[in-house]
């Protein structure tokens, strides 16, 4: 593949030429104001010039990312009237290139598996520090308030001074209110589906009220849960219960309805019982409808368990910390329990659907 | 031949089903008079609607009669379902895909109690029989059509019943892999003495493969004829260019269009 003919690759040079001659706003005395430029040429030549291999884009990567560096670090060295055009180009030829090189890492076949891996994770990463990189770049040159939106070099360091205070939240907010309301929500859900399943007229009498119960507001139960059992993380554990409930009871249901009559009749042919049926055949194949639910349930979870916060909590948890921090317009502190609350929704989310790949390996979506 | 080649293992005694749909009942079958003796290979073939499939399944238990009698076994169906006296073979694998091979065909055994050490060894049993030795640790999947109702087959043998109830099993697979498979379950239809019930609407095959032909019509679900085929135990694919296959083949053509006429409807 001839790398010169990527239309990203051209408009990132166009954009890096004026680097070089226009004024970046940058005190002339900044090493950096003259390095910039040359290193971010050099960077959009390679990727002009040079056929794509392994060698080039890794030389690429490593540049884009020291030039979005220096970058940013120019911005502690501006005239007083803040960063000009040029400075604009090479923000714009630096992102183009960083673009460009994800686009042709994710059109690489490589034929070493560990190398395939390599990129796989290597490409969201590179995605979310551009994320990153341009919010910096955006808020800080353009001075948008950081009330309004603080720059990553803010909330980065307000989460490393107070992983003590992040810590406890999460403890309060995650550890004990979200996963005691996640098990007992869809354990509970699990069972009452299994019932319904074996008593039809359950069906027609506790699906309606389960359905009744997923259109309660969290906004009106949690003060209720609060009331019944106390501020501190229990009655957060029962809005989340009530949250998780119904996705796990309707979604297992379904689940169990969803093997075939030839495979159920296959069981009756061996004269199998309603427990062994359920074992072998039924359960098994309702896995993929459990799972799903239980991936809904991982979000809904975390959210139940912060947005119940807001109404009377100890003076600790996630969701009082953000109600409290914005009220003393510490926005970083609030971004930064976002930022937990994101993780750790990731993360939970990432392990139930690693889990669910080893569970339902043999689905269509997931056979190999 | 045993002398038990002579008992009577399925008697069915003047038996309908009428199903109840929105549109009024269906006349599935009407007055099935049959019997089957141990050790016979019996076809039942028609036009679809004739009942066929019903007539089969009313057999394993799996519909219910309106009216008359059967027994299977000398008992009711549903006592025999419960003896497990009879392997049933659906027009679909039917293999469950988070087992593997070996998995699904343990999978009655696993219903009916069977020990662990008696598992693994039957299981290897029943794969050679069906020729699919060292297929075991596979998933269904990863298996053609045809070998996939080979495995759902050792799979109904697994047990080792006394029947093999069989719906069409092959009418998902192209002809070549057909024969070959026809060919295969008659050498262990030979080998298993077993009495096999086969519902088929292909006229070779269920001549090739039978001992008794019954020819079904619909509209009411009923039986037209019941056709001998005398072409002894040792058939090669080969014995469907002699006359006398040909001349079976042609009664129960004849059977077909006399049963089935297309002028009322």
């Amino acid at each position: 593949m001839r790398i010169s003919r990527s239309p990203l690759a051209i408009a990132a040079f166009l954009f890096a030429v004026p680097g070089l001659l226009i004024s970046s706003g940058a005190d002339v005395q900044a090493t950096l104001a003259y390095t910039t430029p040359v290193m971010l040429f050099v960077a959009a030549a390679v990727a002009l010039f040079t056929r794509a291999s392994r060698y080039s884009l890794t030389v690429l990567l490593v540049l884009v990312h020291v030039v979005a560096f220096c970058l940013i670090d120019l911005l502690g060295d501006m005239h007083s009237t803040g960063p000009e055009p040029g400075y604009w180009c090479m923000v714009v030829s630096s992102w183009l290139l960083a673009w460009f090189t994800v686009q042709t890492l994710a059109s690489l076949r490589p034929t070493a598996p560990d190398l395939q891996r390599l990129i796989n994770l290597a490409l969201p990463f590179i995605f979310g520090a551009w994320l990153l990189i341009l919010w910096e770049i955006i808020v800080r040159g353009f001075g948008v308030p950081t009330i309004l939106l603080p720059p990553p070099s803010m909330i980065g360091p307000r989460i490393d001074g107070s992983v003590p205070t992040l810590w406890a939240d999460f403890q309060q907010t995650y550890l004990k209110a979200a996963i005691a309301g996640y098990a007992i929500g869809c354990g509970s859900g699990f069972l009452a589906a299994i019932i319904v399943d074996r008593v039809p007229f359950l069906r027609k009498g506790l699906l309606p009220i389960g359905n009744l119960m997923a259109a309660l507001p969290v906004v009106g139960i949690a003060p209720i849960m609060v009331m019944w059992f106390g501020s501190n993380w229990e009655s957060k554990a029962a809005v989340v219960v009530i949250m998780t409930f119904f996705p796990m009871l309707v979604n297992t249901v379904a689940g169990l309805a969803a093997s075939g009559a030839m495979e159920r009749d296959l069981m009756q042919t061996y004269g199998s019982s309603y427990g062994q049926t359920l074992l072998k055949l039924r359960l098994p194949a309702a896995m993929p409808f459990i799972f799903n639910a239980l991936k809904i349930n991982s979000t809904l979870a975390l959210i139940g368990a912060i947005v119940a916060e807001f109404f009377g909590s100890p003076i600790v948890g996630m969701g009082f910390r953000i109600s409290a921090e914005v009220g003393r317009m510490n926005v970083d502190m609030v971004w930064a329990e976002i930022f937990v609350a994101a993780l750790a929704g990731s993360l939970s989310y990432g392990l139930i659907t690693l889990i669910e790949r080893a569970v339902t390996f043999w689905h269509p979506s997931y056979r190999t | 031949m045993t002398p038990l080649a002579l008992k009577t293992v399925i008697d069915v005694k003047d038996l309908s089903l009428v199903f109840q749909t929105n549109d009024g009942p269906v006349n599935a079958l009407s007055n099935i008079n049959l019997a089957v003796n141990s050790g016979e290979f019996v076809s039942f073939i028609g036009p679809s609607g004739c009942g066929k499939t019903t007539l089969l399944r009313v057999i394993a238990d799996l519909e219910q009669p309106t009216s008359g009698a059967i027994s299977v076994n000398s008992m009711t169906p549903s006592e025999a379902r419960q003896k497990r006296a009879y392997g049933y073979v659906f027009q679909a694998a039917a293999l469950y895909p988070w087992r593997t091979i070996g998995g699904n065909i343990s999978l009655p055994l696993e219903v009916m109690g069977v020990p662990k050490a008696e598992r693994t060894e039957r299981i290897a049993r029943n794969l050679e029989l069906v020729n699919l030795s060292g297929f075991e640790k596979k998933f269904p999947w990863q298996l053609s059509g045809g070998m996939q109702q080979r495995a759902s087959i050792a799979r109904a043998l697994s047990f080792d019943p006394d029947m093999l109830l069989m719906d069409e099993p092959f009418g998902a697979l192209d002809e070549i892999v057909r024969d070959h498979l026809n060919e295969q379950l008659l050498k262990l239809w030979a080998k298993t003495q077993k009495t096999v019930i086969f519902v088929t609407h292909s006229i070779p095959e269920a001549v090739f493969l039978s001992t008794k032909i019954v020819v079904m019509s619909p509209r009411p679900g009923r039986i037209h004829e019941i056709i001998d085929c005398n072409l002894g135990t040792e058939r090669t694919l080969d014995i469907r260019e002699t006359p006398e296959f040909l001349e079976i083949a042609h009664r129960v053509r004849e059977g077909l269009r006399h049963g089935h006429s297309y002028d009322g409807d």
